[in-house]
C-alpha cells in the first residue's frame, strides 16, 4: 500500500508466503482505490482486503488523490454524528459530491452507507446525512443489539455487486440502519431517476437496507473487508466495474 | 434470516507469540499468531479473539504489531482483549487493526472507561469481559456467580450478573462470559451462569470456559448465547471449527 498518512504503520519482517491467498485476477493495469482518511475506524483490513481485489490502494484525504483515483472508498465506524462531524472535517462531503457529479464511482461501507441518506438519529438527535438517498438510519428494533454477526441478505436482480455471492453471508456490527425503502421513497415523492437505486436487505428484528447500488454510487451496511471470500468477492466485483 | 451463532477461537498471545502450546500439522510457525489466526479463518472461524497477556510494554508493542499482521492477513474480525486500561490503549489497538476491543480490570475499578470508550468509539468495539465464577462459601452475592480478577485468583464482592447487566447498560456492545471454574476443564460451560447473564443482557453474549466436546457447545448454545468462544480445544487440535459448526449445524443452530 502507498499510505500517505501511515506514518504509524510499524515495520515487520517478512511475512510467511500465503498457502490461501486468493489469486489476483488483473490482467491490465490495476485500477486505483483511494481509501478516505479521515479518522474514521479501522482501515488496514480495508485496504488489504481491496488490494487483494485487484486495486492498488492509497489511505488518504488528499483532495487531488480523491478526485484522481478510479474508485473511493469512504469506510466508517462508530456514531452517525461523530462520523459526520470527522467526514465534514476533511471535506469530504464536497469530494463525495464532486466524484458523483463527474460519475466517478464512491463505495461506502457501514456508517459509510449510512450518513448518504438524510439524516441519523440518535438518542432523540437528529443529524444531517449528505442526502444521497431518502430515508433515516435509526435504531434497530430487535431483542439483541447491536446487530453482530454474519446474517444472509435478499438481492434484487441485476446487482453487479453481489454477482456469485448472492447466497453467502456477510458480516454486520451496527446498532442503526435504514428500515425504509429508498427507492420508494423516491417513487412516492414523484422523482423518477434515471437509475433507480437498486436495494439489498437484511433482516434483524425487521428489514433493513443492506446495501445499494445507484450507478456511480454503491454501499454497504456490512463489513465486505470483513466478510471473508464472500466480501473479498464483492469487492473484486466492485473493483473489476472500475 | 437470522444472524449465525458465531464460532470464535481465542489464542493467548505474549509478546507476539502464540502461548499455549499447539499442536497443527502443517504450520509453518505453530507459535505465530498470525499464521494460527489464518489457519482458524480457512477452517472457518466467525471472529479471532487474541487476550495479550504480555506483562511487559515492549510485550505489548509487540503485540500491536501481531494485531497489524493479522488485520492484513485474516478477513474475518478480529477482537484483542487483555491489560487495555483507557481509550489511548483502546485508540491504539483500533489503529493497529483490530475491530473489537475487550476490557475486563480496569472497567471494574472504573466502570465510566465502558461510556468514555463507546462515546468515542461507538458501542459495538466495546467488548467487556466478564471472568466470573460461583461464589465460594461465606462471600455469596445475589445470583451467586461472582466476578474475579487476576485470572480468578481474586474476587471482588461483585455480583456478575449484575455487573454484566450494568456493563451493558453502560454503553458495552458484547459480553464475553467467562466461567473461572469451567476455563481449561473441557467439562462443559457453566450453563446456569450464562442463562442467568442472558436472561438481563439484551447485548450480544459470548460464552467462554469449559469446551471440551462438541455437545459442550450445543448445551452453550441452547441458552440463547450469541457466539462461543473457545482456546484449548482449538489449540490442541482436539476439535476444529469446523466439526464445532457441522455439531451445532445438526442440533438445529444457524451456523455460517
Amino acid at each position: 500500500m502507498t499510505a500517505a498518512t501511515g506514518a504509524n504503520e510499524p515495520a515487520r519482517a517478512t511475512q510467511p508466503a500465503r498457502a490461501t491467498e486468493l489469486p489476483v485476477e488483473t490482467p491490465g493495469p490495476r485500477p486505483s482505490v483511494v481509501v478516505l482518511d479521515y479518522g474514521s475506524g479501522n482501515t488496514h483490513s480495508a485496504v488489504r482486503a481491496l488490494e487483494r481485489a485487484g486495486a492498488d490502494v492509497t489511505l488518504t484525504s488528499s483532495p487531488r488523490a480523491v478526485a484522481a483515483a478510479d474508485g473511493l472508498v469512504v469506510p466508517g465506524v462508530g456514531a452517525f454524528r461523530a462520523v459526520m462531524e470527522q467526514l465534514l472535517a476533511v471535506r469530504g462531503d464536497q469530494l463525495i459530491e464532486r466524484r458523483l457529479a463527474g460519475g466517478r464511482p464512491v463505495l461506502g461501507i457501514c456508517v459509510g452507507l449510512q450518513i448518504l441518506f438524510t439524516e441519523g438519529v440518535e438518542h432523540g438527535e437528529r443529524t444531517d446525512g449528505l442526502g444521497q438517498w431518502p430515508g433515516s438510519v435509526d435504531r434497530l428494533d430487535a431483542p439483541i443489539v447491536p446487530h453482530m454477526g454474519w446474517s444472509p441478505v435478499r438481492v434484487p436482480e441485476g446487482s453487479v455487486l453481489f454477482e456469485g455471492v448472492e447466497h453467502e453471508r456477510f458480516y454486520f456490527v451496527h446498532s442503526y440502519g435504514v428500515q425504509t425503502d429508498p427507492a420508494a421513497a423516491l417513487a412516492a415523492a414523484g422523482e423518477t431517476p434515471l437509475s433507480p437505486p437498486l436495494v439489498t436487505w437484511a433482516e434483524h428484528g425487521s428489514p433493513f437496507v443492506a446495501a445499494v447500488e445507484n450507478g456511480p454510487l454503491s454501499a454497504t451496511q456490512f463489513h465486505p473487508e470483513k466478510s471473508g471470500d464472500a466480501g473479498a468477492r464483492l469487492l473484486r466485483n466492485w473493483v473489476q466495474a472500475l | 434470516m437470522s444472524v449465525a451463532l458465531r464460532v470464535i477461537p481465542c489464542l493467548d498471545v505474549d509478546a507476539g507469540r502464540v502461548v499455549k502450546g499447539v499442536r497443527f500439522e502443517g504450520l509453518r510457525d505453530a507459535g505465530d499468531p498470525v499464521e494460527l489466526a489464518r489457519r482458524y479463518d480457512a477452517e472457518g472461524a466467525d471472529e479471532i479473539t487474541f487476550l495479550d497477556v504480555s506483562a511487559s510494554s515492549d510485550g505489548r508493542a509487540t503485540t500491536l504489531e501481531t494485531v497489524t499482521a493479522a488485520a492484513e492477513q485474516v478477513f474475518v474480525p478480529l477482537t484483542v482483549g487483555g491489560g487495555v486500561r483507557s481509550v489511548a490503549d483502546v485508540e491504539a489497538l483500533l489503529r493497529a487493526g483490530a475491530d473489537k476491543v475487550g476490557v475486563n480490570t480496569a472497567a471494574i475499578a472504573r466502570p465510566e472507561l465502558i461510556t468514555d470508550i463507546a462515546r468515542r468509539f461507538g458501542a459495538q468495539v466495546v467488548v467487556v469481559s466478564v471472568d466470573a465464577r460461583r461464589c465460594p462459601a461465606g462471600t455469596p452475592t445475589e445470583s451467586g456467580f461472582e466476578v474475579t480478577t487476576h485470572g480468578g485468583r481474586r474476587g471482588t464482592g461483585l455480583d456478575a450478573v449484575a455487573w454484566a447487566a450494568e456493563a451493558a447498560d453502560r454503553g458495552a456492545g458484547e459480553i464475553l462470559l467467562n466461567s473461572i471454574d469451567a476455563d481449561g476443564t473441557t467439562a462443559g460451560f457453566d450453563v446456569e451462569m450464562l442463562t442467568a447473564v442472558r436472561d438481563v443482557v439484551d447485548v450480544p453474549l459470548v460464552a467462554s470456559g469449559g469446551a471440551g466436546r462438541v455437545e459442550d457447545f450445543v448445551v452453550a448454545a441452547a441458552t440463547g448465547v450469541d457466539a462461543v468462544l473457545a482456546a484449548s480445544v482449538f489449540h490442541f487440535g482436539t476439535l476444529s471449527v469446523g466439526e464445532v459448526k457441522d455439531a451445532l449445524r445438526a442440533a438445529g443452530h444457524v451456523v455460517r
